[in-house]
């Protein structure tokens, strides 16, 4: 693979209140791909990407994120992020937060009504946040992460609780996306989303268990899907 | 440090406030409401409403302000908002800056309108006039803003910023010089309330209520008020984390 590097760990450790929630991660993320970080919940996939986006800093060990120190302040306008639980304001209009994060990120009405066509929530524009349903909000929150166009769009669970209709939009987004460039890092608990993502990075208990492509990853298991390749490398590791 | 982010950030926190309408009616009125009953209370007793009125208008406003801002903050800082407006270009005093301007605007609203109808209505009279009261009841205002501002850090939820209110301003209350005069107080007393703001925003009461003049004191007040509201924003600019260990 002779892809560019977008994200880089080098033995990559996060203590939290003395427990390891990352324990020596080391691994390479390929620029303009969906890379899906996968794992049970409590694996630590939350915790690694807000490394990533610089809200938690490394206990030891090393994160350069698109050629820069996770962290610095370069990095502020080229990350999107979603978290998973969605981070808009409940009391404001879909329009109101769109429009107040794009002054904070500095673009302009075009690209909020842009943005909000790409998770189509055109027809939701003058609604409240609170009187959305639960995807709705969380597609607001997305909306909010491509304002600013970013050059890596980090996205944590985005598609729970969507419907499988919404969810196969999102995902064909999400190439698109990576087509023009992107690099996305999705992560997520469950396993079937595995073979939408064009990368994996498997992880368990703060640990990487392996990273490859899907198809890679279940030839070299012997496996036929992903959750059978997953448990045979919990396997292996233990 | 950008305008454009500290103006949107403030007309996005008035944004707020203007969808929840009973919140912004209390902000508004409350004090006024509380000062109708304050005249009722001293019906037959002008003197002692003359006496006790300018004080509690600089209170008022430093306790409703205070809280309200604590849990606006708080808000922003448990709903992950914060958080995400630190991993986009905006510096912490562009966001501290917003909310000093948007609960401001709305400290002297409130100010304006009790003072107006204390003044206008309740005939009360004070030696220095209406516009010193004012500027009293809106900088006690700014000062409860930024304290909010800053408390709203060591809180974890709402239940303990609502009473980080009472452990704050309460031991203020009792020793600024409201119930029993300073001088009259043990001494490990008035030192207390020689440190803390709130005993400067009742003696500028006491100085408008008896002076028509700025008198020296009037202005020493003033300016260790707005010294401590700046203080304090510095201080909770300082609060805000881009990233945790």
């Amino acid at each position: 693979m002779a892809m560019p590097t977008a994200i880089a760990t080098k033995h990559l450790t996060v203590t939290l209140e003395t427990q390891r929630v990352l324990q020596g991660v080391s691994l390479k993320i390929a620029e303009g791909q969906v890379t899906g970080l996968l794992g049970p919940s409590g694996a630590g996939k939350t915790t690694f990407l807000r490394t990533l986006v610089g809200l938690q800093r490394p206990t030891t060990g090393e994160v350069e994120v698109l050629g820069y120190q996770a962290g610095s302040k370069e990095l502020r306008s080229k990350i999107g992020y979603v978290t998973q639980a969605p981070s808009v304001y409940p009391d404001l209009t879909v329009t109101e937060n769109l429009n107040y994060f794009a002054s904070i990120v500095g673009t302009n009405q075009a690209q909020v009504a842009r943005v909000l066509d790409d998770v189509r929530l055109a027809k939701q524009v003058s609604q409240l946040v609170k009187s959305l349903s639960g995807g709705q909000r969380a597609r607001v929150s997305l909306a909010v992460a491509l304002l600013g166009q970013p050059e890596l769009l980090i996205l944590d669970e985005p598609t729970v609780g969507l419907d499988p209709v919404l969810r196969q939009e999102l995902w064909d987004q999400f190439h698109d996306l990576a087509k023009s460039g992107v690099t996305l890092v999705v992560s997520s608990h469950v396993m079937d989303e595995a073979k939408r993502c064009d990368a994996l990075v498997l992880v368990r208990d703060g640990k990487l268990l392996a990273t490859g492509t899907p198809t890679a990853l279940m030839a070299e298991t012997g496996t036929l899907d992903m959750e059978s390749a997953f448990l045979r490398l919990v396997e292996h590791h233990s | 440090m950008s305008f454009k982010r500290t103006t949107s950030t403030a007309g996005r926190v008035l944004r707020q406030l203007r969808h929840d309408p009973r919140t912004m009616a209390l902000i508004l009125f409350m004090p006024t409401v509380l000062m109708i009953l304050l005249k009722f209370v001293f019906e037959n007793q002008t003197a002692a409403f003359t006496n006790i009125a300018p004080v509690l208008l600089g209170l008022f406003p430093f306790i409703l302000m205070m809280v309200v801002t604590s849990i606006a903050t708080l808000r922003e800082r448990t709903a992950g908002t914060l958080e995400r407006l630190m991993t986009m270009p905006m510096s912490k005093i562009d966001f501290i800056g917003g909310y000093a301007v948007a609960f401001a605007i709305l400290a002297i609203a409130q100010g304006t309108l009790v003072g107006s109808v204390t003044l206008g209505f309740l005939g009360l009279t004070v030696a220095g006039g209406a516009f010193k009261l004012l500027i009293v009841a809106g900088s006690s205002g700014l000062l409860g803003m930024s304290l909010g501002l800053f408390f709203s850090a060591f809180a974890q939820s709402e239940f303990q910023a609502v009473q980080f209110m009472p452990a704050f301003a309460f031991p203020q209350l009792l020793t600024c010089g409201l119930l029993v005069p300073r001088d009259q107080m043990a001494k490990g007393l008035q030192w207390f309330s020689d440190i803390m703001p709130l005993t400067y925003i009742v003696d500028g009461m006491k100085q408008v209520t008896l002076y028509s003049t700025w008198t020296h004191d009037l202005i020493r007040d003033l300016t260790i008020v707005a010294v401590c509201t700046l203080g304090a924003l510095v201080l909770g600019a300082a609060t805000l984390r881009r990233s945790h260990k």
